[in-house]
């Protein structure tokens, strides 16, 4: 924890975000230009054929849309707990990448399910639990926009965000559980791996890029918002004066 | 126990005992949250299904899909231990196919065929491009269909 106390001064935050931040956007560029390439080159599934293609959307942002929450709940417990201004601002301006995540996520596998499955749309317990991963990020965002003080609402939505976490279990084990219609995890299950390499490097690359993405648009954000809340701070004094 | 720590502890309490109840609700609401029923299930009656509509799950039995006429199907699902005759009318994706997975809904009719309303194909975990496939093939690896 020595090295989050250090980050939790937001003007050393701010110089270590402002060297970090260009190398993180070259890389980004770098992820997602090599693994787009590989993705469009790779062969379809034998099985599936054509639709195949969507998983290089779609799992990279399935994943995306639970490891960011993970991210807010591990920030809202930090801010709970050490009350570290800058965990707290981490989670919220992640929150509305989520949500982009998520509704990617459910978009692309809708149009995955229609020629596979042969539906856009099922009640399964997978797709449910995504769908209610949606819900709480649109829920969390709604909290910091409902309650004006920063810090009532930092520790509302720090709550919202560790409660939630319960769903990010839910979600990746629905599939084992539960009869899905859904299938099972190809990458992160027993005995390996069950995607050929010929799709599975594209598909890490692209995870990684995506991964990177993320991470940028966080710092950008996190500078922003720590630059808001300057500007909030100077008004407050200046009309006090 | 410092301010900190009686947060911390807190904050680690609190979801552990929501990760219990959360265990607990799902565990009670186990047969609701699956998708579809098995074969065996049915058969067995493990499950009272009645009247109403419901979801049976398992797989295309090899060489029992039959064409009926232009749009209709009869097929059986199968888990490997029970079977259940389907009959079907409409359409369905090029991933339906004897061996693949299939989830139906419809309801049991008293002859104990089922009626479905609406065919699904499940397709599996696994991602093989058709050179691949045949080169296993050939090998004598295949373990698929």
């Amino acid at each position: 924890m020595a090295n989050l106390h250090w980050l939790a001064n937001p003007g050393r935050f701010l110089r270590i975000a402002k060297a970090v931040s260009p190398v993180l956007a070259g890389l980004t560029v770098v992820l997602l230009a090599v693994g787009l390439a590989l993705s469009l080159q790779a062969p379809v599934d034998a099985v599936q054929g054509t639709p195949s293609k969507v998983l290089f959307m779609h799992v990279p942002s399935a994943w995306m849309s639970m490891f960011i929450w993970g991210v807010m709940a591990v920030a809202s417990a930090v801010a709970l707990i050490w009350k570290h201004p800058v965990a707290d601002i981490a989670a919220k301006v992640s929150a509305p990448l989520g949500a982009g995540f998520t509704a990617a996520t459910l978009l692309t596998g809708s149009l995955w399910g229609k020629p596979t499955w042969g539906t856009f749309w099922v009640w399964d317990a997978r797709l449910t639990a995504e769908l209610i991963l949606l819900f709480l990020y649109i829920g969390y965002i709604a909290i910091w926009q409902a309650i004006e003080d920063p810090q009532r609402a930092g520790k509302a939505a720090a709550i919202l965000a560790l409660v939630g976490s319960v769903n990010l279990p839910i979600i990746h084990f629905s599939v084992d559980w539960w009869n899905t219609l859904h299938q099972p995890a190809s990458i992160l299950r027993d005995g390996g791996a069950s995607i050929d390499a010929s799709m599975l490097i594209p598909l890490l690359l692209l995870a990684a890029g995506f991964q990177a993405f993320y991470f940028t648009l966080l710092l950008w954000r996190m500078e922003a918002e720590i630059a808001g809340r300057k500007i909030r701070q100077l008004r407050l004094l200046s009309a006090q004066a | 126990m410092t301010r900190k720590q009686q947060r911390m502890t807190f904050v680690v309490a609190g979801l552990g005992a929501l990760g219990i109840a959360t265990a607990l609700v799902l565990f009670a609401l186990r047969d609701n949250i699956v998708f579809f029923y098995s074969p065996t299930e049915i058969v067995e009656q493990t499950v009272q299904v009645g009247d109403r509509n419901f979801r049976i799950g398992g797989l295309v039995e090899n060489g029992s899909l039959q064409r009926v006429d232009a749009n209709t199907i009869t097929f059986i699902v199968t888990d490997m231990k029970h079977t259940v005759p389907v009959s079907y009318t409409g359409l369905v994706t090029s991933l339906f196919k004897e061996g693949q997975g299939v989830v139906a809904e419809g309801r049991l009719g008293p002859d104990g065929r089922f009626v479905a309303s609406q065919v699904l194909a499940k397709h599996d975990e696994t991602y093989m491009p058709a050179e691949v496939v045949d080169a296993l093939k050939a090998a004598g690896e295949w373990k698929g269909n």
